[in-house]
């Protein structure tokens, strides 16, 4: 318990006080966030930044229907696109089918009602088994699914995909989605309700039981319950939201292809997922914003992005298996507790060590870039933030090298003291714990 | 017949070639404490994984409450009033004592797989959970993640978990093994409070809680029941003396 708690926990209301005025900072929090929202477009209303907004909603749906399996059921799937792109494809062919019959901002629906009954029938398959044996199977549904997209020509369009136009009309008060903006707040919305929805289930006898599975499905049976028929119902019920993101997606675009239901998307949700931390809700969300930002951020500036991308995915499962969900919560227990100030030393002299290493990998990836494409460019130089590099001269390569190997040397010392502050800051939060607890 | 809350009926358990378990009958009254003891290997965790379903029954009959349940799934056999407790701990690590206790009692709540009711707002589920939690000394950690429990609170919650869902027919296996004196002490009058009123059958290795605690007692060696009777009468036993409990019996 933290020292601030402490204190408030002396006179009689206090835990009342602080009960409360957590609640009301989340409110707060949660407040600023829809201000932020909604207000966002008024700041910065270029297509590019809202449709960078739209794309960071669309994945905030997608990774938390995957962390429904993940997270909370302990279900590790390979192939979360079959229900993300399934649900696109549903969605518009309704779209195309009803000319407007259904209004556009119910047409999700149909892409989470789509993947929903797709997840009735394979999940059905999937859970037979859990562990390994669920990762393959999953592995393997996807990579058929993702084939049939080129045997069924007529249901996804072969090579080209489906397209649609999502504006069937003038629309109530002129809203008819026809511009960015208006598909931004639709996006929004849908959002808003989707986390809304998948937190109101991780707090359902469904949702828990699901955490009681991932911990120890074989206790499950002992206490009355199908550990496969709860890994089914989540399996479907994460389709159908997997599902209302692939609707969004095809209404954002316009355009459904192959790519919806490939490797590589069920790939990034997974990313997602981990990065941001699948232990606990936020995490997926905190992912889907990082990642997508990185994506688009980092791939406009360099070729070399899947390469860094690998590179982040590897340290973050490494270092911090928690996500940066859980590196945030560690922070804020020892904040709370006053203690950050053992830690910040500690973390600025790590920062040189590791801009040396960053720096340095960065300019080897860079020049093996430019080296490849020199036949084409007829020059291997290359400007990093101004730095001359030239991939052809030997110098270069020596400076990187050295960069690399100074700052592990660097880090190496430095890692120490951030160790030694952690075990001091850990030991310390340890004896509070044991002082005011049970 | 009615008054019998387990009936065994020439079970018989073998793993390829090897017989683990051969024969074994006997009858439980509802309401009795039965303790089944036996040397290590006699098969007595096995005895209690084919009455809980937990291993397929190799041959013979197991009736529960009058019912045949040979065949039916581990959760079949839960939700007909018969729940275990295991002799390693297996509870849900990662979440918190009362979520632990709250999953033992949802299923005959009849919430089954909602995921339209907010657990928050079960009252029901709330009062049967603190209530369990009162019983087993573990309301202090109420918010304590499992995991992170001492072995002999792990071990409460363990039977905390079992009893629930308000099972009438106990199983538990090996509740004190592992514990000090004392904890022990602790755990033979948290299973008296808890198993009020119920059938309890209990594996036990400490004679100084099998003889305080069961009505009757069965001695279980090789795989075939050597004897049943009252403590005075098992005590006396020469063949049970001879086979199993020798000089440790005297002393108990």
């Amino acid at each position: 318990m933290s020292a601030p708690s402490r204190m408030a926990g002396r006179t009689l209301l206090g835990p009342i006080v602080r009960g409360v005025s957590q609640a009301w900072a989340g409110w707060v929090a949660w407040a600023a966030v829809i201000v932020v929202v909604v207000a966002a477009p008024l700041f910065i209303n270029k297509s590019f930044f809202l449709s960078l907004l739209c794309r960071i909603g669309l994945m905030t749906i997608f990774a938390l229907s995957y962390n429904m399996l993940l997270g909370q059921t302990g279900l590790l799937s390979f192939g979360h696109a079959v229900y993300y792109g399934l649900g696109a494809f549903a969605t518009m062919h309704v779209l195309n089918a009803v000319h407007g019959g259904i209004p556009i901002t119910l047409l999700p629906l149909a892409g989470g009602a789509g993947a929903l009954l797709f997840g009735v029938v394979f999940g059905y398959v999937t859970t037979r088994k859990a562990g390994t044996t669920f990762a393959m199977i999953s592995l393997g549904l996807g990579e058929m699914v993702a084939s049939s997209s080129l045997m069924f020509p007529h249901f996804f369009g072969g090579e080209g995909g489906i397209s649609g136009n999502r504006v069937t009309g003038k629309g109530w008060f002129g809203i008819n989605f026809g511009t960015q903006l208006q598909m931004y707040y639709l996006i929004a919305a849908w959002t808003a309700v989707c986390i809304a929805a998948t937190w109101s289930l991780t707090q359902t006898p469904l949702g828990r039981m699901a955490n009681a599975v991932r911990d120890n499905p074989e206790r499950v049976e002992f206490v009355g319950y199908s550990p496969q028929w709860i890994r089914y119902l989540m399996v479907v019920l994460s389709g159908f939201f997997a599902g209302i993101a692939g609707g969004l997606t095809a209404l954002q675009y316009e355009i459904v292809t192959a790519e919806v239901l490939s490797d590589y998307t069920s790939g990034i949700v997974i990313l997602m997922a981990f990065v941001g931390g699948v232990g606990s809700f936020s995490g997926p969300i905190i992912g889907a914003v990082l990642i997508t930002i990185l994506q688009v951020a980092v791939a406009s500036v360099t070729p070399a992005w899947p390469f860094y991308f690998g590179l982040f995915f590897l340290i973050m499962v490494l270092y911090a298996p928690g996500g940066i969900a859980s590196i945030v919560a560690e922070h804020r227990a020892v904040w709370r507790a006053h203690l950050l100030s053992r830690l910040l030393p500690s973390y600025l002299l790590a920062a040189l060590p590791v801009t040396l290493l960053v720096a340095g990998i960065i300019a080897m990836v860079e020049m093996a870039y430019a080296t490849v494409n020199a036949v084409e460019r007829g020059t291997a130089e290359l400007h990093i933030l101004g730095v001359p590099l030239d991939g052809a001269a030997a110098l270069s390569w020596v400076e990187a090298a050295a960069s690399i190997a100074a700052g592990l040397f660097l880090l190496s010392l430095a890692g120490k003291k951030v160790s030694q502050g952690w075990q001091d800051v850990s030991a310390v939060l340890r004896a509070v714990a044991v002082e005011t607890g049970p | 017949m009615s008054t019998l809350a387990l009936r065994l009926n020439g079970v018989c358990k073998k793993f390829g070639r090897a017989t683990i378990l051969q024969d074994v009958t006997l009858d439980i009254p509802a309401g009795e404490r039965h303790c089944i003891i036996g040397p290590n290997g006699a098969g007595k965790s096995t005895l209690f994984n084919l009455i809980s379903a937990r291993l397929p029954t190799s041959a013979g009959q197991i009736e529960l409450k009058g019912e045949n349940v040979v065949g039916l799934p581990p959760l079949e056999i839960n939700r007909r009033g018969l729940s275990r407790s295991f002799q390693i701990t297996n509870i849900f690590p990662n979440l918190s004592v009362f979520d632990n206790v709250r999953c033992g009692v949802l299923w005959t709540l009849g919430y089954r797989y909602s995921f339209w009711h907010r657990l928050g707002k079960l009252r029901d589920a709330r009062e049967r959970t603190e209530q369990v939690l009162e019983q087993i000394g573990l309301s202090q950690r109420r918010d304590t993640l499992a995991g992170v429990l001492s072995y002999a609170e792990q071990r409460a919650l363990e039977i905390g978990i079992t009893i629930a869902g308000g099972a009438d027919v106990i199983l538990l296996d090996e509740p004190t093994s592992g514990m000090s004196r004392s904890e022990s002490d602790d755990a033979v009058a948290l299973i008296r409070r808890v198993t009020e009123g119920k059938t309890l059958v209990m594996v036990e290795h400490d004679m100084s809680v099998v003889f305080g605690l069961a009505d009757r007692i069965s001695v279980l060696v090789y795989g075939k029941i050597l004897a049943t009777g009252v403590p005075t009468v098992i005590r006396a036993n020469p063949a049970v003396q001879e086979a199993y409990l020798g000089k440790s019996l005297s002393r108990a």
